[in-house]
């Protein structure tokens, strides 16, 4: 089913907002990672707008879909997202990273409704949201879960313990999104530690790969509907991204991982997102 | 004390069973030692809730936590040793963190696996374990106790980590009779001259030392605490105001085990001279169980030296 002319105008209107409100956020704060937030946005937007089974005001129906931020850094899109949802104030999103707040600078699943996973820790998120793949399977329901993570994450070792595990449960219950922007925290993931064919390797694990621009919500939305028809094994979906994406001081940069916004960055980024400050 | 003996992981093993027939919710998980820690036992009844992850502790723990958030009660079954070291960042960062519902059974623990070696041994679980906030902390004596934790941890609700040995050891409690109950302490023998303050097998040797002493005059008080954490504070504190002297006794590294639990307590509320048995800070070796413990000062004799060495600061 392809996205509606209507859906997708939303969906960017939406990317739009989020991506003023964040650098608005993360100036205000002045901490929190602008750049793995950037490159997420269409992924998060599409999913929590168009995809998820999810109701705030039934935040733990029990055949409500399961969304992992596995690259729990992004965390700042996470609440954005979920406050736009009605799961908790918007007014609380200038909390963030204060003390007192229930908005951690990652996310805990004690602390903020809507988040169904406490990580930061990377390559934590895949295998528990396995576990969550593997709890609807036993109890017979059919929603389904879902992780988000980086490209710097690949190189955790227990991601690829995970992927065994998942192809051997035959998880087809679970979607994987990789947030491929190619830049981790100290430089591009070429340099630092190159993953070479990042779909060969999936692929090779036993598990379902299609590969998208990350930042066409019709493309998106299109790779979860074909995930959901794949039986036996589960699917990744590669959504090749740009860090940092909308500010183009901050595209591709390994600085802009985590960094403080100043007063003249913050105006120019918001003047290349339309706004006047 | 009668001289039947079971070993541990069997008991613990048929317990599993014996929850799952009872709460479909349990599932148990693996990393290829089904054999050995007997969560096999389960896997062959219960095949579709039995998860094993092949050599991967740190995946099946991370498993057992998403599993958990689904309602589901994970039973996550390895090597104490690896349990701590390899399973560490998802029992700490989900599943103590978070609260999850996941019972963490480290078996061969202590230096129950003994000819495997260092390696193998797990001195430092108690340590790691009962530093991580929520987490309880249930460390197992003999086989009626195997039991009665493992069914107790199914019913508690929250993370808790079950220290299981790989050995035969001789049934302690009578099963009709013993209220097993996480966070109470159980005394054994009463004795007004010092208490003995133990947990997993050194709760044996604790016994056999309490004997030796009598027989020269000295009443030990034996105190099994079996639950590290939380701990019997106020059970703790009535020893030593009453017998005003302790000796601890561990399979576990002296550093940041049971001793340092009972000295925690004590320093604040009620100090008197404390001796800890257990591993002095070392690494160990292969061998015969009963040797390599006693080697390494884990026997009835060293309980006793201790116990004679604490009267003598004893005010």
């Amino acid at each position: 089913m392809s996205l509606k002319p209507k859906s997708k105008e939303n969906l960017e209107r939406l990317c739009m907002q989020f991506r003023q409100d964040l650098i608005k956020l993360l100036h205000g704060i002045q901490t929190g990672h602008p750049g793995g937030s950037l490159s997420s946005v269409e992924i998060m937007t599409t999913l929590y707008f168009e995809k998820l089974n999810v109701d705030p005001n039934n935040p733990k129906d029990e055949n409500r879909d399961r969304f992992v931020l596995g690259k729990g850094h992004a965390a700042p899109m996470l609440y954005m997202i979920l406050a736009e949802k009605g799961y908790f104030p918007q007014d609380e999103l200038t909390s963030l990273r204060q003390l007192d707040s229930r908005l951690q600078g990652h996310p805990c699943a004690l602390k903020t409704c809507g988040v169904e996973l406490s990580t930061g820790p990377l390559g934590l998120g895949l295998p528990a949201g396995l576990g969550m793949a593997l709890g609807a399977k036993l109890d017979g329901r059919d929603y389904r879960t879902y992780v988000l993570m980086g490209d710097g994450e690949l190189q955790e070792g227990i991601v690829w313990e995970a992927a065994m595990s998942a192809s051997k449960f035959k998880a087809d219950n679970l979607t994987v999104i990789v947030d491929n922007n190619g830049v981790q925290l100290d430089g591009t993931v070429d340099e630092i530690m190159p993953m070479g064919d990042i779909a060969a390797k999936w692929r090779a694990f036993g598990w379902n790969v299609i590969s998208i621009d990350g930042h066409l919500v019709e493309e998106i939305s299109a790779a979860i509907d074909l995930a959901k028809t794949v039986k036996g094994q589960p699917s990744v979906i590669i959504a090749k991204t740009v860090k940092g994406k909308g500010v183009s001081f901050m595209e591709g940069k390994s600085a802009w991982h985590g960094k403080p916004i100043s007063q003249n960055e913050y105006v120019s980024a918001m003047n290349e997102l339309g706004v006047n400050v | 004390m009668t001289t039947v003996k079971k070993a541990i992981r069997d008991v613990y093993g048929d317990t599993l069973a014996q929850l799952g027939r009872e709460n479909k919710n349990i599932v148990a998980l693996d990393a290829d030692v089904g054999s050995s820690s007997k969560s096999i036992v389960f896997g062959k009844e219960f095949p579709n809730r039995y998860f094993n992850v092949g050599v991967a502790e740190a995946n099946m723990v991370a498993i057992a936590a998403g599993l958990a958030t689904t309602g589901k009660i994970p039973f996550v079954n390895t090597f104490a040793a690896f349990m701590v070291l390899r399973g560490a960042d998802p029992v700490r960062s989900l599943i103590a963190y978070t609260k999850l519902n996941v019972k963490l059974a480290g078996t061969y623990a202590g230096l129950s696996d003994s000819y495997d070696g260092a390696s193998h041994h797990a001195i430092a679980d108690i340590a790691f374990m009962r530093s991580l906030p929520n987490m309880t902390v249930v460390s197992i004596s003999d086989p009626v106790e195997a039991e009665l934790a493992t069914r107790a941890a199914a019913q508690f609700k929250g993370p808790v980590y079950l220290r299981l040995s790989r050995a035969e050891v001789p049934v302690v409690f009578d099963k009709a009779s013993y209220k097993f109950e996480i966070g109470r302490g159980v005394t054994l023998v009463d004795g007004s001259d010092l208490t003995i303050v133990a947990t997993g097998y050194m709760l044996i040797k604790a016994l056999e030392a309490a004997q030796i002493l009598a027989a020269k005059g000295i009443l030990a008080r034996v105190v099994n605490i079996h639950t590290i954490k939380p701990i019997d504070r106020e059970l703790l504190i009535a020893c030593a105001r009453e017998t005003g002297a302790i000796v601890t006794a561990e399979e576990h590294n002296v550093f940041g085990g049971l001793g340092s639990a009972v000295a925690e307590v004590l320093v604040s509320e009620c100090p008197v001279p404390i001796e800890f048995v257990g591993i002095e800070d070392t690494f160990t070796e292969s061998g015969d169980y009963e040797k390599l413990l006693a080697k390494y000062g884990l026997s009835a004799a060293n309980i006793v030296a201790r116990a004679q060495k604490v009267l003598t600061r004893k005010q």
